[in-house]
């Protein structure tokens, strides 16, 4: 019905695994990094904080093509030689921290002020604090931006294909360059980044209206 | 027995406007004192003092036998022994009203589990809220909600009570039912300070009451004070306060 063989749709299956797979690690690495910068962001001493907005202006400033050139290109100039898996797995985290850490700073400030204070008067400690009364209040404000950012991510996975990556775009112009059938062959990889996408925004906007029921 | 707190010469500045101007007052344990005086007269300020919310620019603060002012001071022991409630209740609204009352006392003093669960049917039912336990703060009023946080501090069994107007917030008809807890603390002989402006309240249950005036301890003494005020600006407060 496709004109394209089992062979070649498995093939673009296992580049649209990838592009899963890729999503998730720059999610964990974007996230682990994100977190840190937030609460750096909003917590820790005056340098600090600076440095911290700093590396986020300066990664949102760039886009994420440059960033991938920039460690898959520029780390083995560098003498650093690394996986190519590893290259644009640590471009894609640069990339997503800058953006989950200004959406996690802007949660953990928009949880009142008043909350820390009142839970230091009652002699908990700053971990404490954090764990027991600022992050759940954090979280609750952070999940439906967070969902919605994770749609980017996945959509900008596709751009590993520039530095010949094998995830889902490059997959299919490979099959494109094989079969010459452009419509077919992106028309599947539209609808597959759909399936994928789809589901996380209806998700971040079911989440949006739960949480403003919560709030009112 | 020396007292419960003490306040030497205090001197604090927000930027360029000075908010205490050498405050001075000692109160003794097991007594209830009232903070009286206008907006901006360094009140509230000076209770945020007492436990170290705000620091100072001068002078000295001894608190339950705790330097205040030392850079030594363990202001976790210091929050172990002094509670405060806050106009804006500041309830945690993430948690039930029983949680709320808990959370310290679990992760602060480690309780068991079953003694949480006494102590908190025990504070809730001394503010009148026991049936409330499983309650969100979103779901209770706000005199409920200030009584919960009233709950909240005495489960830590401070020596002392801090309370910042903490009725000013509330309509009149929820104002008495926190003002009841209050004077049922004042019997069990809680050592407690009240920044208010409810004059009659203060008549009635303050053993002792300190009128600030544009930074300073301008009028102190008995409840008395207030019927026969010696200074012109007590007097033009009460008179514009009733």
């Amino acid at each position: 019905m496709t004109g394209l063989t089992n062979a070649q749709l498995l093939f673009m299956l296992r580049g649209f695994g990838w592009t899963i797979a890729l999503s998730l690690l720059a999610f964990a690495g974007g996230g682990l990094l994100g977190f840190a910068l937030a609460l750096a962001r909003v917590y820790a001493p005056r340098p600090v904080r600076a440095m911290a907005m700093l590396y986020i202006k300066l990664i949102q400033g760039t886009p994420l093509l440059i960033l991938l050139f920039l460690t898959y290109f520029g780390l083995p100039a560098m003498g650093l030689v690394v996986d190519p898996l590893v290259a644009v797995a640590l471009g894609l985290s640069t990339y997503a921290s800058a953006y989950l850490g200004e959406i996690w700073r802007g949660s953990l400030e928009a949880v009142p002020r008043a909350q820390e204070e009142a839970a230091a008067c009652l002699a908990l400690s700053w971990r404490q604090r954090m764990v027991h009364v600022i992050l759940p209040q954090a979280v609750k404000i952070a999940t439906p931006p967070t969902v919605g950012f994770m749609v980017q991510i996945v959509k900008n996975t596709s751009l590993a294909s520039a530095i010949g990556f094998i995830e889902l775009v490059r997959a299919g112009q490979m099959i494109n360059n094989a079969t010459f059938r452009p419509f077919i062959v992106f028309v599947l990889i539209a609808a597959l980044y759909f399936a994928l996408c789809y589901p996380l925004s209806a998700w971040s906007r079911r989440l949006e209206g739960k949480f403003d029921v919560a709030h009112r | 027995m020396s007292p419960i707190v003490e306040v030497e010469a205090v001197r604090k500045r927000f930027g360029t406007a000075v908010v205490l101007e050498g405050v001075s007052f000692q109160i003794r344990a097991g007594s209830v004192v009232a903070i009286i005086g206008r907006s901006g007269s360094g009140k509230s300020t000076a209770l945020r003092c007492i436990n170290r919310l705000e620091t100072i620019d001068e002078g000295r603060i001894r608190v339950c036998g705790q330097d205040v002012t030392s850079p030594q001071l363990d202001v976790n022991r210091l929050h172990r022994d002094v509670g405060i409630v806050f106009q804006s209740y500041n309830l945690f609204p993430h948690l039930t009203a029983e949680e709320n009352v808990t959370l310290a006392p679990r992760l602060v003093l480690r309780l068991p589990r079953a003694a949480q669960r006494a102590l908190a049917e025990r504070v809730l039912a001394q503010v009148g809220l026991a049936e409330k336990a499983q309650s969100y703060p979103s779901q209770l009023s706000g005199g409920q909600q200030q009584r919960v946080a009233i709950a909240r501090s005495l489960a830590m069994t401070p020596k002392l009570m801090l309370f910042d107007e903490i009725t000013s917030a509330l309509d009149p008809e929820l104002t008495g039912e926190v003002l009841k807890v209050i004077e049922g603390l004042a019997r069990n002989g809680m050592s407690m300070i009240l920044v208010t402006h409810e004059m009659g309240f203060a008549r009635k249950v303050a053993d002792h009451v300190i009128f600030m005036h544009s930074g300073k301890v301008w009028e102190e003494g008995p409840a008395a004070v207030l019927d026969a005020p010696k200074t012109d600006e007590l007097r033009q407060f009460l008179g514009n306060g009733l």
